[in-house]
């Protein structure tokens, strides 16, 4: 028997990088294959090139035995080949049947097409309204709509690029039915990620990727993390040390009873959050995105103020009038989620944008800049940081995502914070800047300053913080201590449930998607 | 009676010339292009459907002319603006002020004269009856059409797949593109249609509404229509009732003035404007209405990628 898909001796290369460099793979049909690494290794051009929205320079791709002439998406789509992107393509401004309905090849029938949809939706076990419109939908149920998407069309093979980089864990284990029940009837499955325990529990082969080179194939099932992980990054494996937390007396950060209606329709209602953060320690927050950390970070970080004062102390001083740029005089520094935009201007240089916090550090004088000593500080967190960047003088924007997320933790670090607000620190940054990233904040924290991290990614959260809080529809848990607490538990919490009142019935895993 | 159905058929007539425009505006702002260039575009037809009639063409070919006229003025616009990706706002002013000094420099040779403007219709029972006779069935066909065209839109753009490509490429080109729809050439039509609707607005005010030449003889109404579409938040039955309303104030400040209002003239006709301001503020604080209605990429120019 043919394979399902068969790649042989792929090249593809983009001016300054080679992408993919010989690579070669097969897959049989209803074998879920797993393709492996870091951000960067070549995963994404990789699909690219089986979807047909690239072209390789050189190599063959057969499907069921014949080669794939002439490629693009929509030949792909005409041999079976569906693919669900890691940023998704739908339209907010209308309903999901109709965003279907834009790419579906039959007659554009819209009561028809939404009976399909709902039929098909429920066998699969995620069910889904067709006339909902996308704008109301959660990440997860967007996800959803962008599989039926692709089932609709009685794929053979199904491509899903970090599919669940946004579910929580319960709705990763419903994901995982669905794939599973669709390689039972014959589809292959395509599972593009960096998370080793996922593709261990769910993959029955994998390919592994380092700088666009195959470095490995494995049976994920019976091979050990380290071994996988050893393909994917080569040797040199980071190592955190993270040393017992020893927190200050007096709590830095205090955040007392705070609730704040949402703006429009979009927000979250924050209702009687309290916790606090000591000097010395790192407290994390989970949550899936959307559950009130886009409000809460607002608050905290002086984007948006609370009448009442004393709702948020920072030092001991009431500060949730205060405007940002006052709260950083009283030692806050900030990591914003949006690198480009938020925490950087992008067209700006990196002294440009040093600047923007670093103003009270001899860097502004007399109302102008310095711009020697501007450059000077840009350089000196270039260097111990370790930036890739040609400079000081180099844009935001010419940086790659891990290498410009550096920069501005960097920057925030070497203003020598009292309290760091961090969100999502590592998002969309490879293996080894994470980690150096990670570190960094540790080191921070160990010196004495107090940080609060928002991430969506748990095992983030697990490996640095040492008490977890967990924000669920605008409400945060108390807290959790690492040491005694587990992913099991926190993933409940994200979901708006406890261990005591609910036994966690594995149906419905997505009470917090779906509100 | 007389001065109510006189309002009443007033409203009606000089709401047309603003349905036309902002329809057409509508349709090229639903997929993702502001061109600003409708008081040009208006004159533009204007100049070509009085020409027309002059030389002696009947009058379906004349209201025609203009139509094509619009068309083509809006396709200068749709080269600089989706082709070379000009930015839009610029590209669209120079399409007012061009079409104006065009129309005006077209307009030189044709007197001052009034031509025949165009016939209402004549129903045979129908027009004759009392009230409803003159309230609605002795129109010009203009008239009709504008209300046609409204029915053929909100149709067009809300149940059939092309419509719905249309909104989603005023969206996000770039996920458009990635399906597969070729937006240029999509924005390109749409471009061409508000054109032509543009002209036949044109049209309308220089065969029927006026009907006689005079420079810049559409006096803000392609402006108007423009502020209707955000006033409209971008909703066909809302540009309806719109046109309605601005043509109504419109009567009503000349019936005002007739009946020797102290209000002055100047004050009553800044009040369309005002409203669209008021609106304005009001919308953009709802941001629901706008994700929506509003088309998202508006404005910004496309590249298609690779």
């Amino acid at each position: 028997m043919h394979p399902r898909l068969e790649l042989r001796n792929i090249c593809k290369r983009y001016p300054g990088v080679v992408a993919n460099d010989d690579v070669s793979l097969s897959i049989q049909p209803g074998e879920i294959h797993a393709v492996l690494g870091e951000n960067g290794a070549g995963k994404s051009t990789l699909m690219k090139i089986i979807y047909g929205a690239a072209q390789a320079d050189s190599g063959e791709i057969f499907c069921d035995g014949n080669p794939i002439a002439a490629h693009n998406p929509a030949t792909s789509r005409a041999l079976g080949i569906e693919m669900v992107y890691q940023h998704f393509a739908l339209f907010e401004s209308v309903s999901v049947v109709e965003n279907i309905a834009l790419s579906a090849s039959s007659a554009f029938h819209l009561p028809s097409l939404a009976d399909k949809i709902r039929e098909l939706s429920l066998r699969y076990g995620m069910p889904i309204d067709p006339h909902r419109q996308v704008h109301d939908l959660s990440v997860g149920e967007r996800q959803r709509v962008e599989i039926v998407r692709c089932l609709l069309q009685a794929p053979k093979l199904l491509i899903l690029d970090e599919p669940t980089s946004v579910l929580t864990p319960q709705a990763v284990v419903k994901l995982f039915e669905t794939l599973r029940q669709l390689a039972a009837e014959g589809c292959s499955i395509v599972y593009i990620s960096h998370k080793l325990d996922e593709v261990q529990e769910l993959c029955d082969t994998a390919t592994v990727l380092r700088n666009g080179k195959v470095t490995g194939t494995a049976r994920p099932k019976e091979t050990t993390s380290l071994e996988l992980a050893r393909m994917m990054v080569g040797s040199k494996l980071p190592e955190m040390h993270v040393s017992p937390p020893t927190p200050s007396e007096k709590p830095v950060l205090e955040v007392n009873n705070l609730s704040v209606k949402a703006r429009d329709h979009f927000g979250v209602n924050l209702k009687d959050v309290s916790f606090n953060v000591h000097g010395g320690e790192i407290v994390g927050l989970a949550g899936v995105s959307g559950n009130g950390q886009a409000e809460l970070i607002a608050l905290l970080s002086g984007e948006r103020t609370h009448h009442n004062n004393d709702a948020i102390r920072i030092c001991g001083t009431a500060a949730a009038r205060l405007r940002a740029d006052e709260r950083r005089k009283l030692g806050l520094a900030f990591v914003p989620e949006e690198r480009l935009g938020r925490g950087a201007v992008p067209s700006h240089t990196l002294w440009e944008n040093a600047v923007l916090t670093a103003h009270r550090f001899g860097t502004v004088r007399k109302g102008l800049v310095d711009r020697r000593r501007a450059s000077a500080f840009a350089a000196g967190i270039i260097d111990r940081f370790k930036v890739k960047a040609n400079g000081a003088g180099s844009t935001a924007q010419s940086l790659s995502g891990g290498n410009l997320q550096k920069f501005i933790v960097g920057r925030e670090i070497a203003l020598e914070p009292k309290l760091l607000l961090v969100s999502q620190p590592t998002w969309g940054v490879d293996v080894g800047a994470s980690a150096f990233i990670r570190q960094t904040i540790v080191d921070l924290s160990r010196a004495g300053a107090a940080v609060l991290v928002v991430s969506e990614e748990l095992d983030e959260l697990f490996e640095i913080c040492d008490r977890l809080l967990v924000i669920c529809q605008g409400r945060v848990s108390p807290p959790l201590v690492r040491k005694t607490t587990d992913r099991e538990e926190v993933g409940l919490l994200m979901t708006g449930r406890t261990m005591s009142t609910d036994q966690m019935a594995s149906g419905s895993g997505d009470v917090a998607l779906q509100n | 009676m007389d001065l109510f159905i006189a309002i009443f058929t007033g409203t009606v007539i000089a709401a047309t010339p603003l349905i036309f425009a902002a329809l057409g505006e509508l349709v090229v702002e639903k997929s993702g292009v502001l061109n600003l260039g409708i008081e040009g575009m208006m004159l533009m037809g204007a100049a070509l459907a009085f020409w027309a009639v002059t030389a002696g063409y009947p009058m379906p070919v004349a209201i025609l002319a203009g139509a094509l006229a619009g068309a083509a003025a809006s396709l200068l616009f749709g080269v600089l603006a989706l082709t070379f990706l000009t930015n839009q706002y610029a590209a669209g002013l120079a399409l007012a002020i061009f079409g104006s000094g065009v129309s005006a420099f077209l307009g030189r040779g044709f007197g001052s004269e009034p031509i025949e403007a165009l016939h209402g219709i004549n129903v045979p029972v129908l027009s004759d009856l009392p009230l409803i006779g003159p309230l609605l069935f002795r129109f010009d066909p203009m008239v009709y059409l504008a209300l046609v065209m409204f029915a053929a839109i909100s149709w067009f753009l809300y149940r059939t797949k092309a419509g719905l490509i249309l909104r989603t490429i005023g969206e996000s080109p770039q996920t458009s593109h990635a399906i597969g729809y070729p937006v240029i050439r999509i924005r390109y039509m749409a471009v061409l249609f508000g054109g032509a609707m543009a002209g036949l607005a044109g049209a309308y005010l220089s065969v029927a509404y006026t009907p006689l030449w005079v420079e810049n003889m559409t006096a803000g109404k392609g402006w108007i229509a423009l502020a209707l579409v955000v006033f409209a938040t971008w909703r066909p039955l809302r540009i309806l009732l719109g046109a309605w309303l601005f043509g109504g104030m419109t009567i009503l400040q000349l019936q005002g003035q007739a009946l020797g209002l102290e209000v002055p003239s100047e004050l009553l006709s800044a009040l369309p404007y005002l409203a669209t301001i008021i609106v304005l503020v009001l919308i953009s604080r709802n941001r629901q209405m706008l994700a929506l209605h509003f088309p998202a990429s508006l404005a910004k120019p496309f590249r298609p990628a690779g």
